[in-house]
């Protein structure tokens, strides 16, 4: 009896034991995931408002005065509230349609960042005439939220009402386009050569070693290496995409080479043996069974470094791509900018109206990981083997 | 086809590689975070009303621009460097050397750094011995040089309140840092006899300032949600934020664009950039860049950059810049003195 209430006991204390253990996991995973859903409801609250932008209705008159000075094109008391990113516009809109000439157009311009600000109920520096002229202007109709279509269709501006992702959208996709160029050919030839030929010897190992090391090495260093040898010694131009592409490439390399790596040793011995037994030479073991088999490893691998690239910022400061490039390169020699540095660039700004539009800048960048991380998953499901 | 594709992607990776360096269309520029936003709203009306493409506008900090500006004469370096500061002996020095020889200095207007903290405090009035007193790592007790003792601003001055000292400020990399050294505690030092009449520029670093890193916008974040603390930063981020912050009055002149304009308000410094004359005329725009921006819509009294936080200079001095670029006068080793 004495024996079986000790038993009792042991066990009690240990499912004790289980339940707090569990109760700790669970705890951090509510912890991690609060922290989470905070960040992410953060970067949403403040970033929801710049999916619309305010445009104003009023009457532009074009004709020989406002084309020499565009500010005159709209009453005075309306040319404080319209955008400047429109009326510096006027001569150039008059000279691609001649037809404009000595009209007067009721039109739905885009507002002023401060108007937009106040129509938002944000902080704003207008005057009292301004907001009760706002307010009248407001009754009338002729104030009103639209689809902000300007931040997927304009690049960077000073203006924050101009202001849009699109130059840093295309330069990203330059940039991972040329990193993929570059790192994908060369990263699985090396994990192939080092994984199916290269003997085991001192030399191999320790290339490996750097490996591993290098796929650990903070990113900014990879940023100084790129501007030492693309730069300065290729001369390849600065702020381009090429530079940046290089420069992420050397970046995505090691954690390619890696994943590739472990991708093809996962690939049975079985298989090389039996093709090897049916008289395939070492290559066309590869190519034709080690590397189709491996495939869907490989390109989680990938795309995972890609993702890991779209939010690199540091190594392409080092290369000149955090400045103000507001037109998409059209080139790989040309200056680019990529989305994370956009994004940098605005959250540094005095002007308040850039908070939101740095918040849904982030919004886009973690759909695009994300859209990205589903693809790799997605592909893992689907084609993983089990052997 | 497996040969072929193999073939184009090597074809596609050496194309990439070999790069030929041909002349530039677009202006580039380098230098201070502090002028990044008047020079790229230049930039921005210079490529949206001209026919000439946008310049770049890297923001590298004041010295990272020098440097490159310095790296060369051939076009691969910048066209124009922008700086919070003046350019230093050793950095002109380091152009004639490369070849740099006609450089033309412009100042652009003035910014001031304010020292600024939450609104529900009520106003606050400092001397910049105060400043100094409150960050400065070692101080005159009696007569010898200690730690800094002072935890609160009474301790500092006793018609102070009795607040904690917390001060986010920039960090040892800004150009910010430098002018609040060498105008407040430089400037306050030299005085001093303890000090032996020199600039003392070393802070604190026990808690009582802290390095907030080069984005203002924390600093803001800061003050709004801990009425304790003050914080140093570019007027710009001041009078964007007046509905959360206010400025502190130093050395009884409020951080005002009429009392920085006018350099009655102690902290302020002159904003500038320089150009290469020798890459006029070989990348198209710069005449045209620097006429925008030196013109009264840009600088001037109702000008464009003042809305963005620009204090103009005064319109004397604005028609000599004007006049300096127009002749093209190059800088030279006195006018640094």
């Amino acid at each position: 009896m004495d024996k079986e209430t000790r038993r009792l006991k042991r066990i009690k204390r240990r499912y004790r034991g289980e339940i707090s253990f569990r109760l700790l996991s669970i705890s951090a995973i509510v912890l991690a995931a609060s922290f989470l859903v905070f960040f992410l409801s953060d970067m949403v609250r403040t970033g929801y408002t710049a999916f619309e932008q305010t445009v104003v209705q009023t009457e532009i008159t074009y004709d020989a005065d406002t084309v020499e000075i565009p500010q005159l094109s709209v009453s005075e008391e309306m040319s404080d509230l319209v955008s400047r990113g429109f009326l510096r516009l006027i001569p150039q809109m008059v000279e691609e349609n001649p037809k404009l000439m000595n009209t007067t157009q009721t039109q739905w311009v885009l507002a002023e960042a401060e108007v937009d600000q106040y129509i938002k109920g944000k902080p704003n520096k207008l005057s009292e005439e301004e907001i009760a002229h706002i307010d009248s202007l407001k009754k009338e109709g002729k104030v009103k939220l639209v689809f902000n279509k300007w931040f997927f269709t304009n690049g960077d501006s000073k203006l924050p009402e101009m202001a849009g992702l699109l130059s840093a959208v295309i330069g990203t996709i330059y940039v991972l386009i040329l990193t993929m160029m570059f790192s994908v050919p060369i990263g699985v030839m090396t994990a192939i050569y080092l994984e199916e030929f290269a003997p085991d010897n001192w030399f191999t190992r320790i290339i490996e070693v750097n490996i591993n090391n290098l796929a650990a090495i903070p990113s900014i260093i990879f940023g100084l290496l790129g501007l030492a040898i693309f730069i300065n010694l290729f001369g390849v131009p600065r702020s381009s995409a090429l530079a940046g592409g290089l420069t992420l490439s050397l970046m995505s390399l090691p954690v390619i080479i890696i994943s590739t790596r472990a991708a093809l040793s996962s690939v049975p011995d079985t298989i090389r043996q039996a093709a090897q037994g049916v008289g395939a030479s070492p290559w066309q073991v590869v190519w034709h069974h080690i590397l189709p088999l491996s495939l869907p490893g490989i390109m989680t691998g990938t795309i995972i470094s890609m993702a890991h690239a779209i939010g690199e910022t540091a190594p392409l400061l080092i290369v000149g791509m955090l400045a103000y490039i507001p037109t998409a390169p059209t080139g790989v020699t040309q200056a680019a900018t990529v989305l994370p540095a956009q994004i940098y660039t605005w959250s540094g700004d005095s002007l308040r109206a850039y908070t939101e539009r740095t918040a849904l800048g982030i919004i886009v960048l973690l759909s695009v990981l994300l859209l990205l991380n589903a693809v790799a998953v997605v592909l893992r499901n689907k084609y993983e083997r089990k052997w | 086809m497996k040969k072929l594709f193999t073939l184009v992607l090597s074809i596609m990776a050496l194309a990439g590689l070999t790069v030929t360096a041909h002349a530039r269309e677009q202006i580039r520029i380098v230098g201070s975070s502090t002028v990044y936003p008047f020079s790229s709203y230049v930039a921005e009306e210079f490529g949206a009303t001209s026919k000439f493409q946008t310049p770049i506008i890297e923001s590298t900090g004041s010295g990272g621009g020098h440097k490159l500006f310095a790296a060369g004469s051939d076009l691969n370096t910048p066209d124009i460097t922008n700086s919070s500061r003046r350019m230093k002996d050793s950095e002109f020095n380091k152009n004639m050397e490369v070849g740099n020889k006609e450089i033309s200095e412009i100042v652009i207007g003035f910014d001031g750094i304010a020292i600024a903290f939450n609104k529900k405090n009520p106003p606050m009035s400092v001397s910049k011995k105060d400043l100094f007193l409150a960050v400065a790592a070692e101080v005159p007790v009696d007569g010898k040089l200690v730690a800094n003792p002072y935890k609160t601003w009474r301790d500092v001055n006793a018609s102070l309140p009795n607040k904690k000292i917390v001060i986010y400020g920039p960090p040892t990399s800004s150009g910010t840092r430098d002018a609040f050294e060498e105008m407040v505690m430089g400037h306050v030092s030299e005085k001093m006899d303890e000090y032996g009449k020199k600039a003392y520029t070393k802070i604190r670093q026990d808690g009582g300032y802290i390095p907030a890193g080069e984005n203002d916008n924390l600093i803001v974040q800061k003050l709004a949600k801990d009425p304790e603390a003050m914080g140093i930063f570019g007027y710009s981020f001041l009078e964007e934020n007046t509905d959360k912050l206010q400025g502190a009055t130093v050395d009884g002149f409020a951080p005002t664009p009429a009392n920085i304009s006018s350099g009655k308000y102690p902290i302020s410094r002159s904003l500038y950039f320089y150009v290469k004359q020798s890459h006029i005329g070989k990348v198209p725009g710069i005449t045209e860049y620097v006429n925008l921006f030196l013109s009264e819509k840009m600088i001037g009294d109702k000008g464009l950059l003042k809305r963005i936080g620009l204090i103009p200079l005064p319109k004397a001095e604005r028609d000599a810049q004007r006049a300096k670029w127009a002749k093209k006068t190059a800088l030279t080793l006195n006018d640094l003195k």
